[in-house]
């Protein structure tokens, strides 16, 4: 009986965290920069406050948006919930975790990202126009180096599913590789932009001429913006927990392993809380770059990325 | 029906294609019942295409025929094998749902144009295609080829009283007889090696899969081939031809065109370099794989900066046309080194790629033939807000465009999904320059899927949605039903193709299995036709149902959950930040949205961008009128096509001194001529 009832229980567990946890760790990143600041914060709580807010607001919508621009807040907070629920978190022992490989979550958020950008456009405002080719410039350079990254991670681990290779990782001795290593940097730079962080985009500004995500959601309010801030909280969130699968896994529940979740519940706190750290010392040390400068960031780390793969078909 | 063989439903469906085209001018008077009576024909000849085609691939066996017409000695050939099989049941499939949206698109022009003749080239067109598929031999194969580009070209100049309509046809005549010329050449060496070059008896193909050729010789027969079939196919630098001809021509036979009859070349490359030539070396593949990857990338950035809808639909089949090619190109290289599971599982994206292609693509250029339908404007930057005019076109058109620009559940997923797996699969080939190569591939391959996403933003997001960018408000209205299910069929397929993926690849196994003697259903499929699990469950697998279902679940329960609260939506004019006077020129457009992609990759293009402030002549201090010019060219023209147009333009001219329209002259060379020969006889 518990061995039917054990897939669903921790399907329904990794759900739940990822939706939970993610504005928890938003709540973090923000509660640390007010430190790093000399600002007093509001709390790691935050981040429901403001989505439960939005979600009792009335909703506007612009007069000629279309229904386009209805379903997208529900498309991309169910492409992300999907991620959500195939990425390994906690456990590798995953029963959705077949569904999609690391390709296909990368399609995931790029089903998020297209409707975003098609939202952009609908209400036909110069500024969302403006968000959504810059969106997917950042994109259509970021996707690539991305998959690249995590092709040189699955090249080690010889399988591209994420459990898998996060699997492999653990069960075998720790090597230090070049070509990890230069997935590993290219991966973190893809992270920053994919997010829109500091320095390609900055999540908190309202400066008509440099925001990039922000400008595509300008006309969103109520319960389609809180779906919306919430979808990009859990993709914060997913990209933090990709990048610990594939390259520090050390830790995560194995298969049929129920005793080793409550240590893995607080290492994976604990990873966050470190990768919230990193994101606010970068964001505080760094400023924003202009915007024709992120092509050549994202170029260097899709070259990095390319070495990685180049070295391990060369050295490996 | 089911008695008939194959090959029998496939010679039916080209003898009603055939009489078709020919009792057409009979009814040349009576246009709205000429359209009616061949365009239902030609979709039921094609439906029994499209049977014969899936039932040559289930059967798995060869049947052949030989028809004693032709020349004397020279019977035609016919074969009808799995690999001929599938491209049939593709060719058919999209000629079926086309034929349909023509009954509703064709008559547009009644009143304006007879249409007698896009009729008769229509169906010549899809006999020809279906003909090019059953050949078996290499004269057969040629005249069905030149059956095929001949009638293609006088449906590319249906509009034929605009001067760009001819040129762009000319255009594509000179360039498809260019790599006829190859294939013929290539032939012709195949057949000479076959049973020498001093008769004729080599000219059937399984002559030439007998034969031994010697291994330089073979190089140079396949290419010549391939470069042949890639003039066909539109590879860079071939493609010149595609972009002028695909616009210009009326959009169903645009559908066709881009949609399947780019895939004859892709089948005669296969043909010829799985099937016709034993030996193959890894820098045959290599080659294709280099061209695939140039014309993905090409074509694809050429794309993203058009602002005509079929031109830019144009330039991103040349970028599908090079993602097949490196399917291709792979699959010859792990053939090369017997590595027949991955060759195998190459080949298979690339064909499930060309299946894929033509069902999207078709499903776009149908879309676009409704646009053009509706608003009379093929410039994107005059348009805008179709989305609620258009309530049937609008759907379906971000099909295509989810579909092209592979995103899950949607078919070129899947596809793109086999191409990287084959692409992961490749390590520790025998050969530092192709561990080189293959990296750099799929990060071109990646590449290219994200700025296929990006164009297809910009195509639907300035074509569709947003306000009407147009000088006057034109009066839009939805396309007729017949163009309709034409439409709705392909977005089914589409996402059918998408959603199970398995039926397809354990139905198409049986070519790889004839061709490379290797098969992946067995692993495909190893658990449960949920998972697509190329290799073995735990390297890949990917569940196109679950996506699918787990999506629409999550939609429905967040969207459920909100529709029963009390909170209320509310239309209200748009914000916009506060700026209250925007106006529909204030939107982004296509120029504006690919500006971007002009900067970062401007050096691979000819681009030419001016300003000019015009004042006011009484304030002259004042700027009151702005004007931007762009013009962006190919660079290829300019590198590959030019010289040899100046050069044969010059030479002309010398020729043409010769000329002077004096009879006295004329009578003079006569007299040359004739001394000459007497002199030297």
């Amino acid at each position: 009986m518990t061995k039917d009832i054990y897939p669903i229980l921790i399907e329904s567990l990794q759900v739940v965290t990822v939706l939970v946890a993610s504005p928890l760790l938003v709540g973090w990143i923000r509660v640390l920069k007010c430190w790093s600041q000399g600002r007093s914060s509001a709390g790691v709580f935050q981040p429901f406050r403001d989505i439960s807010k939005l979600f009792i607001k009335e909703t506007v919508l612009a007069e000629n948006a279309s229904w386009i621009f209805r379903a997208t807040p529900y498309i991309v907070f169910g492409a992300t919930v999907m991620a959500g629920a195939i990425i390994p978190v906690i456990s590798v022992d995953l029963p959705l975790s077949a569904t999609a490989d690391i390709i296909a979550l990368v399609a995931l958020f790029a089903i998020a990202r297209f409707f975003l950008a098609l939202a952009g456009m609908d209400i036909g405002t110069a500024f969302g126009g403006m968000g959504s080719s810059r969106e997917m410039m950042v994109s259509s350079l970021a996707e690539p180096a991305m998959l690249m990254s995590i092709f040189t991670v699955s090249l080690v681990n010889s399988s591209t599913s994420l459990s898998q290779m996060a699997l492999v990782l653990t069960s075998n001795p720790i090597v230090l590789r070049p070509s990890l290593a230069f997935a590993l940097l290219a991966f973190v730079l893809i992270a920053l932009a994919e997010n829109g962080r500091i320095p390609v985009d900055n999540p908190a500004t309202h400066l008509e001429l440099t925001m990039i995500h922000e400008a595509m959601i300008l006309e969103y309010s109520g319960r389609h913006l809180a779906l919306l801030e919430w979808a990009n909280m859990m993709k914060l969130f997913l990209f933090a927990a990709i990048g610990i699968a594939c390259f520090f896994p050390w830790g995560i529940a194995l298969k049929d392993n129920i005793g080793m979740l409550p240590a893995a519940f607080i290492l994976l706190a604990f990873k966050l809380a470190l990768i919230g750290v990193f994101i606010v010392v970068a964001e505080t040390v760094l400023a924003k770059m202009r915007i024709f400068r992120v092509p050549e960031f994202l170029g260097s780390a899709f070259l990095f990325a390319t070495l990685g793969m180049l070295s391990y078909f060369i050295l490996e | 029906m089911l008695t008939q063989s194959p090959l029998e439903l496939a010679i039916a469906a080209i003898l009603i294609l055939l009489a078709t085209a020919a009792i057409a001018p009979v009814l040349s008077r009576r246009q709205n019942l000429l359209i009616s009576f061949s365009f239902i024909t030609s979709a039921v000849a094609s439906l029994i295409a499209v049977f014969a085609g899936y039932a040559a691939v289930t059967g798995g066996g060869v049947e052949s025929l030989v028809l004693p017409i032709g020349l004397p000695d020279l019977p035609f050939y016919l074969r009808f094998d799995p690999l001929s099989g599938f491209f049939v049941t593709i060719v058919a499939l999209l000629g079926f749902m086309v034929s349909i949206y023509s009954i509703g698109y064709v008559k547009a022009f009644v009143g304006h144009r007879s249409v007698t003749r896009l009729v008769v080239f229509y169906c010549l067109f899809m006999a020809g295609m279906l003909l090019v598929l059953l050949s078996d031999d290499a004269y057969f194969f040629m005249v069905s080829w030149e059956l095929m580009a001949v009638s293609s070209y006088f449906l590319v100049c249906f509009e034929d009283d605009q001067a760009q309509n001819r040129r762009a046809a000319f255009l594509y005549l000179l360039i498809a007889h260019i790599g006829a010329v190859l294939i013929l050449l290539s032939f012709g060496l195949m057949a000479g090696f076959a049973k020498g070059f001093e008769n004729f008896s080599g000219y059937t193909f399984s002559a030439m899969r007998d034969s031994h050729i010697p291994e330089g010789w073979a190089a140079v027969a396949f290419f010549m081939a391939f470069f042949g079939f890639a003039a066909k196919a539109g590879v860079v630098p071939l493609h010149a031809w595609l972009p002028e001809a695909h616009p210009v021509a009326p959009s169903n036979v645009s559908a066709l065109m881009s949609g399947v009859m780019l895939k004859t070349a892709v089948y005669g490359i296969i043909r010829v370099g799985f099937d016709l030539l034993h030996s193959s070396d890894w820098r045959w593949g290599g080659v294709v794989l280099i061209f695939g990857l140039v014309s993905a990338v090409m074509g694809i950035l050429y794309a993203l900066l058009q602002n005509d809808l079929k031109r830019l639909l144009a330039y991103s089949s040349v970028e599908n046309i090079g993602i097949i090619l490196v399917c291709v190109g792979l699959a010859m290289i792990f053939k090369s080194f017997g590595m027949g599971l991955l060759a195998s599982l190459a080949l298979m994206a690339g064909l499930y790629h060309c299946l894929n292609h033509a069902m999207f693509k078709g499903l776009l250029f149908m879309g676009a033939g409704a646009v053009l339908h509706a608003t009379h404007e093929r410039n994107m930057e005059g348009m805008g807000g179709l989305v609620h005019k258009l309530k049937w076109t609008a759907p379906l058109f971000l099909v295509g465009c989810l579909s092209i620009s592979g995103l899950p559940p949607f078919n070129g997923f899947v596809s793109e999904w086999l191409t990287f797996q084959s692409f992961l699969l490749s390590p520790a080939l025998p050969s530092p320059l192709l561990n080189l190569l293959i990296p750099l591939g799929a990060a071109l391959v990646a590449l290219t899927g994200a700025l296929a996403a990006r164009c297809f933003i910009k195509v639907y997001g300035v074509t569709f949605l947003g306000h009407w960018r147009g000088e006057h408000d034109t009066v839009v209205h939805e396309a007729p039903w017949p163009m309709r299910i034409g439409m709705l069929l392909a977005a089914a397929s589409c996402l059918a193709l998408g959603i199970f993926p398995t039926f397809v690849i354990g139905w198409l196994d049986i070519i790889p299995e004839t061709l490379l003697a290797a098969k992946i259903s067995t692993s495909a499929s190893a658990s449960g036709w949920l998972w697509l699990t190329p290799v073995a469950a735990e390297r890949a697998s990917y569940s196109a149902p679950i996506i699918f279902i787990g999506i629409l679940v999550i939609f429905a329960t967040v969207y459920l959950v909100f529709h029963s609260r009390t909170t209320s939506v509310r239309r209200a004019p748009l914000w916009d930040c506060g700026f209250g006077k925007i106006t529909n020129r204030m939107q982004y457009n296509s120029t504006s949205f690919s500006m971007p992609t002009r900067r970062i990759y401007g050096f691979l293009f000819n681009i030419k961008e001016t300003v000019k402030y015009g004042s006011n002549q009484y304030l002259p201090m004042l700027n009151n009128r702005i004007l931007y010019h762009l013009r962006v060219r190919d660079r290829l023209w300019q590198m590959c096509y030019q010289p040899f147009s100046d050069a044969s333009f010059w030479l002309a001219r010398r020729v043409g001194k010769l000329q002077h329209g004096r009879i006295q002259i004329y009578l003079l060379y006569s007299f040359l001529t004739l001394i000459v020969l007497l002199v030297f006889s």
